[in-house]
């Protein structure tokens, strides 16, 4: 099992509600967020692209932050989830200079933080937050190793993109094009 | 034209708008870890060699010297963690793919070498001190028996921790200005340069000052060899790398590298070292002086603009 998130970036609005949704749900304190929204613009008028990106950890399968770990405290977990065992780390903060999404942040406590695909709503059978509360349903959750998944057809039939592919990290959230 | 904007709000604390994770703290630890990686370098070899006699103070003063360089480079370290209480987790395990966690372990055991070092050396070094705890007074008589076992043991520690200063920052594949292989071979070299740099300031044996000024001239011309390999390395890279590149040359630190890390720091001293091997006498204490500085600029540089690189996308 290896979970993934498809965004649809035709159907998003920028309305920031996941990011309102995942600071509540996950208490994080102010000032601080694991989810945030980017629009890039493309072009030069009259030809111009906008496009609205809800970005995050991309959970990645060739993470970087749990490679430099010098603790262990960065560590994947089931359904490839990279989660961070506060009482291991010591704050050095070699993972956030490892990121290339610049996805950590250093926790007021000391500790590192970052989005955990909402791993306890998953136990529960229950979508992370931000995918629960999107008004435009432009986000997905599921199983990618399932072809059955909804995420899975989204993929075999939509053209999408990674974010810096090129950084070799293997992301998991995906958007769509 | 592209242009990114945030527009959910966002502007967490040493995240953005640039990377500012690691500050002076990191430079300085990568500093004064790379010189007493040099030091070590230089009394091991020459104790193996059995020179010890014409190189007094490189195995006792420059010991002496990187005994308080390891102890602030570690105290630093320390400062820098956000989550100080769980230090201790770094010793609790090994993990091989992360530098930060092998080069824990090196230097927890070059540190415990060198205050053995040192110690076989305290009654020469404290003549009027009389051990008299009868243990010490034991391990003293044992350290100075295996002297030169110790030195087999800390030659290649020592290297491992030279080298290890740049392979932290080089793993990073996120921030391409410190992704470059040559980084851990520069930061030895350097490192080795600024051990010399430190003996020589030292020293008051004329032999043994000429021996490390000329032993420091050829590290330097290594190291401005390895620059330019690291430059036109980069010249040659993916546009990430060239965007990188563009802050070294032409950008926010032109003037802090050019200037203080390879005029004032290596060509300029180069200069000065060879004019006093020709037998003019210039004052030791100038170049070596310049060295020391220059490769603390050297981590400040490459730590700090580093941070300022990342992937575009």
């Amino acid at each position: 099992m290896k979970y993934a998130m498809v965004i649809d970036t035709l159907k998003c609005v920028g309305c920031s509600d996941c990011v309102v949704a995942c600071q509540t749900e996950n208490n994080v304190p102010i000032g601080y967020c694991r989810d945030w929204v980017t629009e890039s613009v493309n072009g030069a008028y009259p030809h111009v692209e906008i496009e609205l990106k809800s970005e995050r950890c991309n959970q990645c399968d060739n993470a970087p932050c749990v490679r430099c770990c010098p603790t262990g405290a960065s560590h994947k977990a089931e359904g490839g989830i990279v989660l961070v065992t506060a009482d291991e780390c010591i704050g050095c903060g070699a993972c956030i200079a490892s990121c290339p999404y610049d996805a950590r942040y250093q926790h007021p406590d000391g500790y590192v933080d970052k989005c955990t695909f909402c791993a306890h709503r998953l136990k529960k059978g229950q979508n992370p937050a931000c995918v629960s509360v999107c008004p435009t349903k432009c986000m997905y959750f599921g199983d990618i190793d399932d072809p059955t998944s909804k995420v899975s057809h989204l993929l075999a039939s939509r053209k999408f993109k990674v974010l810096a592919p090129e950084a070799g990290t293997k992301p998991n959230v995906y958007y769509l094009i | 034209m592209q242009e990114e904007i945030f527009i959910s709000g966002r502007n967490i604390p040493k995240i953005d708008p640039n990377l500012e994770v690691w500050h002076f703290p990191i430079s300085l630890y990568l500093f004064l870890g790379g010189m007493a990686a040099g030091i070590i370098f230089f009394a091991a070899l020459f104790t193996i060699l059995k020179r010890e006699k014409q190189v007094q103070t490189a195995i006792k003063p420059a010991m002496i010297i990187v005994l308080f360089a390891l102890s602030i480079g570690l105290l630093a370290l320390f400062y820098d963690l956000t989550h100080k209480l769980y230090v201790w987790r770094l010793y609790t395990t090994i993990r091989i793919e992360s530098p930060m966690s092998w080069g824990a372990w090196v230097l927890l055991f070059v540190t415990i070498g060198s205050f053995l070092w040192v110690f076989s050396y305290f009654s020469e070094i404290f003549p009027k001190w009389e051990i008299k705890v009868k243990a010490l007074k034991n391990l003293e008589r044992f350290l100075i028996k295996n002297r030169r076992n110790l030195a087999i043991i800390l030659l290649p520690l020592s290297l491992i921790l030279g080298i290890y200063t740049g392979i932290l920052l080089s793993a990073f594949n996120a921030r391409p200005l410190w992704n470059n292989a040559i980084l851990g071979p520069l930061f030895l070299i350097s490192g080795l340069s600024t051990g010399a740099a430190c003996i020589i300031l030292f020293s008051k044996d004329h032999y043994e000052r000429k021996l490390f000024s000329q032993i420091d001239l050829a590290l330097i011309f290594i190291e401005l060899a390895l620059i330019v390999h690291m430059i036109m390395g980069m010249y040659a890279g993916s546009a990430v790398q060239l965007e990188a590149l563009d802050i070294l040359i032409g950008g926010d630190y032109t003037v802090m590298f050019f200037v203080f890390v390879i005029i004032l720091g290596l060509i300029f001293p180069a200069i000065l070292e060879g004019i006093e091997l020709l037998g003019y006498k210039v004052p030791v204490i100038i170049p070596a002086v310049l060295i020391l500085i220059g490769g603390l600029v050297f981590r400040m540089v490459m730590v700090e603009a580093g941070q300022l690189t990342r992937y575009l996308y």
